[in-house]
Parts: C-alpha cells; sequence; structure tokens
C-alpha cells in the first residue's frame, strides 16, 4: 500500500496543487453566495479558510514522521502544500479585514490589544520569509541557513493552533485537538534529536 | 391563546425595526446543549421532547410548585414583542417574539418580600442533548436576573416567534429574552426558576468570570476582553453585510438605565 502511494505520488506533478488551490476559495464563494455557507456568510468564510489553512499546515509537519516512520514519501509535495497554507491563511486575514473588521482603526487596536489575534498575526508574520525564500533560487542561495530559516514552521504552527484555541467560547474540544496534533508532530522531531540518528532516512531536504 | 399579535412592544422606535427572516432567525443558533456550531442546534435539536413540559417554581415564593405549562399559558395573555437581539459575539438580529412577562409569572408564583433575585435553569437532558456529552459549559445551563430587572416590563418569556410555536433550537417551549443584555442571558428551555435573596450563579460567568460578568448588559463602552463591543454585524447581510454601531442597553436605555443608576457599568459587567 505504502509503496503503491509512493510510485503514485512520484507521477504526480507538485505543481497540480496549485492548480487545484483556487478551487475551494471558489467553491466558498459560490455557496457564500446561494445560501450554503448559512445566514452568517462572513464568518464562516472566514473559518472555512483558517481551518483549511492550519490543517494543511499540519500535513506539512507530519511528511517528515511519515516518512521516517510509515515509510510513505510525501517530500516532493512540502513545498506546494506550505504554500498552498499560506495563501489560504492570507486569505483567511484578508477576510478578517475586508469583510469582517471593516474599520480600519479597530483593526491595529485588535491586534495589539487581543491576545487570539496578536497570535494569529504572529504566526501569519513568521510564514512570510517563508512563503518568499520557498523558490530554487533562495534554497541554493541560502544554504544551510535555509533549513534554519525554515525552522520557523515550527512556531509558526503551533501559533495557528494556539490562536485557535484562543478563540474558543467555553471548553472546546476541536480546537484543542489542533494543537495537540501540533505538539505531537513536533515531539516526534524532539525525538530524532535526543536518541541520535539512528536511521538514515531522517535527513529530508526540500 | 395568541391575543394582540399586533400589540405594541413598549421599546421605542421600535415601529422602525425590521424583523430577520423566519429562516435566519431559526438557523443560526447558540444551544451549546446541542454542539458548539451555529448550525447544530437546528440540525439536533429534534431530538427533544417538549411535551409534556413542567416548570418548577421554588425559593422564596408563596405558591411553590411544578406548573404544568400548559395551565401557566392559560393564564396568560401572548403578545408580540419586536426586540434587537444582541449576541456577545457581536451579531444582531430582530426576532418578533410572541410572549408574556415574566413578571406576570412571578405574580402567578407569589414572590415574598424578601427576595432579590430570579434564578433558571435550563433542561439537563443527555440522552436528547448532544452536545451535553462534552463539559464545554458546567451543565445544566443556569442564568439570573436581579429581581427589579426581571420585573420590568420589556423582560419577555417567550413560546413564539412569528406567531408560530418557538422552533427548540431557539429554546423551546419556553424561554427568557431579556432584550437589553447579551443573548446569552436568555435562557432557553427553562425547567425551573427560584427566587432567593442572593446571586445566583451564570453559567458563563462561572465558565470565565473575567469575560461574562453577572449583569452583562450590552454595552458598547465595556469590551469583551477578547473583541469589541462598539460595533456588531446584522445577520442577513450576506458578504457585505456593515456593521453597525452597538447601542447603549442595545438601545432599550430609555426604558432600563435607570436600574443601574449609581453603578460603574464597567466594574458591574
Amino acid at each position: 500500500m505504502i509503496d503503491w502511494i509512493n510510485s503514485a505520488s512520484r507521477r504526480l506533478p507538485p505543481w497540480l496543487f496549485y492548480m487545484v488551490a483556487p478551487l475551494p476559495v471558489a467553491w466558498f464563494l459560490y455557496l457564500g453566495f446561494t445560501g450554503g455557507l448559512g445566514v452568517e456568510p462572513i464568518r464562516a468564510l472566514e473559518h472555512k479558510l483558517g481551518e483549511l489553512g492550519l490543517q494543511i499546515l499540519l500535513l506539512v509537519l507530519a511528511i517528515t514522521p511519515l516518512r521516517r516512520y510509515a515509510g510513505l514519501n510525501l517530500l516532493r509535495f512540502r513545498r506546494a502544500l506550505g504554500l498552498l497554507a499560506f495563501f489560504y491563511i492570507t486569505l483567511h486575514l484578508l477576510v478578517w479585514l475586508a469583510l469582517d473588521v471593516q474599520i480600519l482603526a479597530q483593526i491595529w487596536a485588535d491586534i495589539v490589544k487581543r491576545p487570539y489575534i496578536t497570535v494569529g498575526m504572529l504566526g501569519f508574520a513568521l510564514m512570510i520569509p517563508l512563503a518568499l525564500t520557498s523558490n530554487n533560487l533562495s534554497v541554493r542561495r541560502l544554504g544551510k541557513r535555509w533549513r534554519k530559516l525554515h525552522m520557523l514552521t515550527y512556531p509558526a504552527v503551533l501559533l495557528g493552533a494556539l490562536h485557535f484555541v484562543l478563540l474558543a467560547k467555553g471548553f472546546q474540544i476541536e480546537p484543542l485537538l489542533y494543537l495537540g496534533a501540533a505538539v505531537l508532530l513536533l515531539a516526534l522531531r524532539l525525538k530524532k534529536r535526543s536518541f541520535g540518528r539512528l536511521g538514515t532516512a531522517g535527513r529530508a531536504r526540500g | 391563546a395568541l391575543a394582540g399579535l399586533a400589540g405594541r412592544g413598549r421599546a421605542e422606535g421600535e415601529g422602525a425595526l425590521t424583523p430577520n427572516s423566519w429562516e435566519e432567525i431559526t438557523s443560526y443558533n447558540n444551544y451549546y446543549e446541542f454542539g458548539t456550531d451555529k448550525e447544530d442546534p437546528k440540525a439536533y435539536a429534534g431530538a427533544l421532547t417538549i411535551k409534556p413540559w413542567t416548570v418548577t417554581i421554588d425559593g422564596m415564593v408563596d405558591r411553590p410548585g411544578d406548573y404544568a405549562l400548559e395551565d401557566i399559558l392559560s393564564k396568560m395573555t401572548i403578545e408580540e414583542r419586536i426586540y434587537r437581539f444582541r449576541c456577545v459575539e457581536a451579531w444582531s438580529m430582530v426576532v418578533p417574539w410572541n410572549g408574556f412577562e415574566l413578571a406576570d409569572l412571578l405574580e402567578l408564583a407569589g414572590v415574598q418580600s424578601g427576595a432579590r433575585y430570579v434564578a433558571f435553569e435550563t433542561l439537563y437532558r443527555p440522552e436528547e442533548m448532544r452536545g451535553t456529552a462534552y463539559p464545554v459549559l458546567d451543565w445544566p445551563y443556569v442564568e439570573g436576573l436581579r429581581l427589579d430587572e426581571a420585573m420590568n416590563p420589556l423582560t419577555l418569556l417567550a413560546t413564539g416567534i412569528y406567531g408560530k410555536d418557538i422552533p427548540n433550537q431557539n429554546g423551546a417551549p419556553l424561554r427568557l429574552v431579556v432584550p437589553w443584555k447579551y443573548g446569552f442571558k436568555s435562557i432557553k428551555s427553562i425547567v425551573r426558576v427560584t427566587l432567593t435573596d442572593k446571586e445566583p450563579p451564570t453559567s458563563w460567568n462561572k465558565a470565565n468570570p473575567r469575560e461574562y460578568g453577572f449583569y452583562s448588559n450590552v454595552n458598547p463602552e465595556v469590551d469583551h476582553p477578547r473583541w469589541s463591543q462598539a460595533t456588531e454585524r446584522p445577520i442577513g447581510g450576506g458578504f457585505f453585510a456593515k456593521r453597525q454601531p452597538t447601542l447603549m442597553f442595545n438601545g432599550y436605555e430609555e426604558e432600563v438605565a435607570a436600574l443601574y443608576d449609581g453603578m460603574d457599568l464597567s466594574k458591574n459587567f
């Protein structure tokens, strides 16, 4: 099964992701205009985009452990997935700015005053250099520093999940599951460090 | 017993309010006993049995006891009240409720002179309320009002919307409506009303006292710690709905401001 996925994935070009990426957005907009997002489509669109971004980020974090522990190799999709997450989270932010808050003066006040927004904005800010240096040229130019820089993914995902936890009303399980998944996926990396390099599979680039 | 459907509510300028549609009012709800998503109550509240329904009235009353809802309703005159509804999450609707004044129910039970507060409790029936499987809040949901708030003529016990029976997701068969307070004060599916001399515990205050006070009056000047309360988004405007300024006491300042004379509303939030 794993082998089959691995060989099938080799035939799947990563650029397909860029073609597919806008489709959910178009679908959400269609739903929103036709009543499919309920009677409060702004909040629904904002949440769907943020949730999708976070889910893809968790998938990005899962790629290395999946390869190490399950032998599933999805490395060649990591860049495309990372950019996809950045795309959705940027739109999530734009919906918040333009459709939700609407009032310029209130936007800045919210960013500095409200912890969940501060945390979310910080997570987004950390993703900007990652998106900007996702091209081959940057990978070559930055060399070893590129790997170091892209470890910003770790705090970015944690902040994204924390952002979700902080905005929940009452004690809600779902955001905690996302945060738990992020912590678990990061902990799997810590384990590699402290137990040394047992195999050669751990070295991943891309 | 739907008398005075065209009867005027008491809020100033009420004639100018345009009610939201039935669809909007009944498909975008917070009723965490059925789930935390806005669509959950409509999807799952159908499981709730509302007949027969009994309301226990106890505490400092002359005639405590279990009151069958139909007996209560036989003594009440149902009228229509078109009220603004402002959720603490900064969205709002206008709802044409049908119901009777809470004061009339309290009169039925006979409030004793020492009573100062009214406590309310929502039904807790896990086998019909799938959301209660999770400790989102400390079930059952409880709320409370000061007696003078409870006796205010604006304070309504609602049994219907648009002249129809109130749907389960909106708090059938009997819910409170306190239009100058955030929506969560308007407790749904009431099974107990208790008169007391002490400020009763309230669910959201127990869950997070820093964010939710006992009073929870709509106040554009006192922000929720996590978001501004200065503006609200009216439901029903689609993708381009404009935010509108939130009104002090949700627009009922003239009727209720006197209840809070001399109180620091940023402390008693």
